[in-house]
């Protein structure tokens, strides 16, 4: 869609539009200013990340000392270690469950409430996007509270659930309201074909709607996701027995206050960062015209 | 219909008329709407009410059960039992009697404000970069966006790590160019500096992308007879760029604010309120106020209170002043 390939576009291949002067004359200095600010940009983006790759490879020894080395006896022990020596892989799986499903779930209740309130204008609907406005502003330490009290009440205190329907009173407001947006930019003559048709609303958004807000879709999901995987908070909260833990929590026991464990810390991190990594791989080329819209209409 | 339902109430005829026309509606955000009536408004009624009493972990329960030996239940009234006391938590919130609630105002203010003017000074101006037509356009995208797809406790991590001082990448760089080393989270100031760092690595792809979006939203054709009729690149960009992101802009610094005004991770993880507790701001220093040692869920809910009211005052505020200049959002 909006995407370009990583490959130059030659000005031919735009649109056709009127030659661009604008664009076509760029001077070499302004070229080289334009790449040169956007090079570094691009290495501070990802140098930190990167440094953490290099010290996963590196023994012990070497993370710890003041020497800037790139390379030095590589070795997968520090992974070896985070792997099979610690409650590493019940923590990844109990992310993977609460992420995915907070990612499921959210992207269904999301998508049904920003249709409607795209589509339908029923009573209830300003107030619904005020509050939805209103639950960004939440902070954790006034809801953490009494949301512990109904976990515990309902007996989800240590359980996974627990931490999905927490997670989603985060993201599905924004969630929805993002989706609200993208719906908006659909024609509605398609809802009315549709409904000529003989469809009723709830074919019309799950035939015709749905799988034209694929980018959007995959932008919320991503979006919901991430919110998941790397939540603190609620999980320190309602998380008691290290079997339960997900990896937000339980890396922290790799930095105790005094003594922290670099070399298996940066291995996890590492680890943990991959399918965060894999989710936005699915998603990057959605971003943008996924995001569009969310921001624009009120 | 209506000429045979005259004689009906008319309440109730409306009541039908609405449901005909609006049930589908309905029964697509009546999930939502019931989660969030459970877990939010249910929660900030029952924190309101939270704030006027002193219950805490140790004193919630009305009754003290104890297995007697035949194996019944006794119940005993709870001596300590948590009461009502009226404003007491706001006053000692207010009055620095519990916590450092002005100075935490103080580092939140400092840190959202430099946080957001950078995410969006930044963002933009890597949007405006990248919405050109250039080579290697998708992949400087994919570079810039990346730290998104980073969780946020991962970058943490990763700037604590970099900022260490002993072992840290930057210590090491500013002593290979003849700097001694820096304690990092020595220092209120410079503590806070690497949290801002941290935060901003991570908010400006979001920036970016969203701006991006907008970007593209501004018909091409605006440039085209701008420069036609000799505007310099500086005045396409301050009359047309700018004015075309408003809403956009307007969406997301307005988020912006309310989510670096409570971005909990980085000040907990990266400096932990370093040196002892100076650069806390409220989130963090309200968490550890009410939850080290004895959970102390009135004074979480007062923090809570608070910050959520500050929270609306500024986007009330900030509605306000957009409306004058006539922006109807």
């Amino acid at each position: 869609m909006t995407t370009t390939p990583p490959i130059a576009v030659s000005r031919s291949d735009a649109p056709a539009r009127v030659n661009k002067p604008r664009r076509g004359r760029r001077s070499p200095a302004a070229s080289i200013a334009l790449h040169g600010t956007l090079i570094l940009a691009s290495l501070i983006a990802i140098g930190p990340i990167l440094w953490v790759v290099l010290s996963s490879f590196k023994p012990g020894y070497a993370v710890q000392s003041t020497e800037i080395t790139l390379v030095k006896d590589p070795t997968f022990a520090n992974y070896e270690y985070v792997l099979f020596e610690t409650n590493f892989p019940s923590w990844f799986l109990n992310s993977v469950i609460v992420a995915s499903l907070t990612m499921l779930i959210g992207i269904f209740f999301s998508a049904t409430t920003g249709y409607a309130l795209s589509r339908f204008n029923f009573p209830g609907r300003r107030s619904l996007m005020m509050v939805f406005l209103i639950t960004q502003m939440f902070p954790v330490s006034i809801l953490i509270v009494p949301i512990y009290a109904i976990m515990a009440s309902l007996g989800l205190i240590n359980t996974l659930p627990s931490l999905v329907i927490a997670y989603l009173t985060i993201a599905v407001p924004f969630c929805a309201w993002m989706l609200k947006g993208y719906f908006d930019s659909i024609p509605t003559s398609l809802d009315e074909a549709a409904s000529l048709d003989g469809c009723g609303p709830f074919r019309i958004f799950w035939r015709v709607i749905l799988p034209l807000a694929r980018p959007a879709i995959a932008v919320t999901g991503f979006y919901a996701f991430l919110t998941a995987w790397g939540e603190v908070a609620y999980a320190s909260a309602f998380i008691q027995t290290d079997d339960k833990y997900t990896l937000a929590y339980g890396l922290q026991q790799f930095v105790p206050q005094f003594n922290p464990q670099w070399e298996y810390l940066t291995a996890a991190a590492v680890l943990v960062t991959i399918p965060a990594g894999i989710v936005f791989l699915f998603a990057q080329k959605h971003l943008v015209s996924g995001l569009t819209a969310g921001g624009t209409k009120g | 219909m209506s000429t045979v339902t005259a004689g009906a109430t008319p309440r109730s005829s409306t009541l039908r008329r609405n449901w005909d026309k609006h049930w589908a509606a309905w029964a697509m955000v009546v999930p939502v709407v019931a989660v969030l009536a459970v877990l939010i408004f249910y929660p900030l009624v029952n924190g309101i009410w939270l704030t006027f009493t002193n219950q805490t972990e140790a004193n919630q329960l009305a009754e003290i059960c104890t297995k007697s030996i035949t194996g019944g239940e006794v119940c005993k009234e709870n001596p300590n039992a948590w009461s009502f006391v009226g404003l007491d938590n706001y006053v000692n919130v207010l009055t620095g009697k519990i916590g450092e609630f002005w100075q935490w105002t103080g580092t939140t203010l400092i840190w959202t404000v430099a946080g957001v003017a950078f995410h969006y000074g930044l963002g933009l101006g890597l949007a405006v970069m990248i919405h050109r037509e250039m080579r290697f356009r998708g992949f400087y995208r994919v570079l810039l966006v990346l730290p998104w797809a980073v969780p946020a406790f991962i970058s943490a991590f990763a700037w604590k790590f970099l900022f260490n001082e002993q072992l840290g990448l930057v210590n090491s760089l500013l002593n290979a160019v003849g700097i001694d080393s820096v304690a990092w989270f020595a220092d209120k100031w410079t503590a806070l500096f690497v949290a801002v760092i941290t935060n901003i690595w991570l908010g400006v792809p979001f920036m970016m992308v969203a701006l991006l979006g907008g970007l593209q939203s501004i018909p091409e054709e605006l440039y085209e007879s701008a420069e036609i009729d000799g505007a310099t690149p500086w005045q396409r960009f301050r009359n047309i760029t700018l004015p075309g992101l408003r809403p956009v802009s307007m969406t997301v610094i307005l988020l912006g604010t309310i989510w670096t005004f409570n971005m909990f991770p980085i000040i907990f993880l990266v400096t932990e309120g370093q040196p002892a507790g100076a650069t806390e701001i409220l989130v963090t220093g309200a968490f550890r106020a009410a939850f080290e040692g004895i959970r102390n869920y009135s004074l979480a809910s007062t923090y809570g209170v608070l910050i959520l009211s500050i929270l609306l005052i500024f986007s009330v505020f900030y509605r306000r002043v957009l409306r004058k200049q006539g922006e109807v959002w």
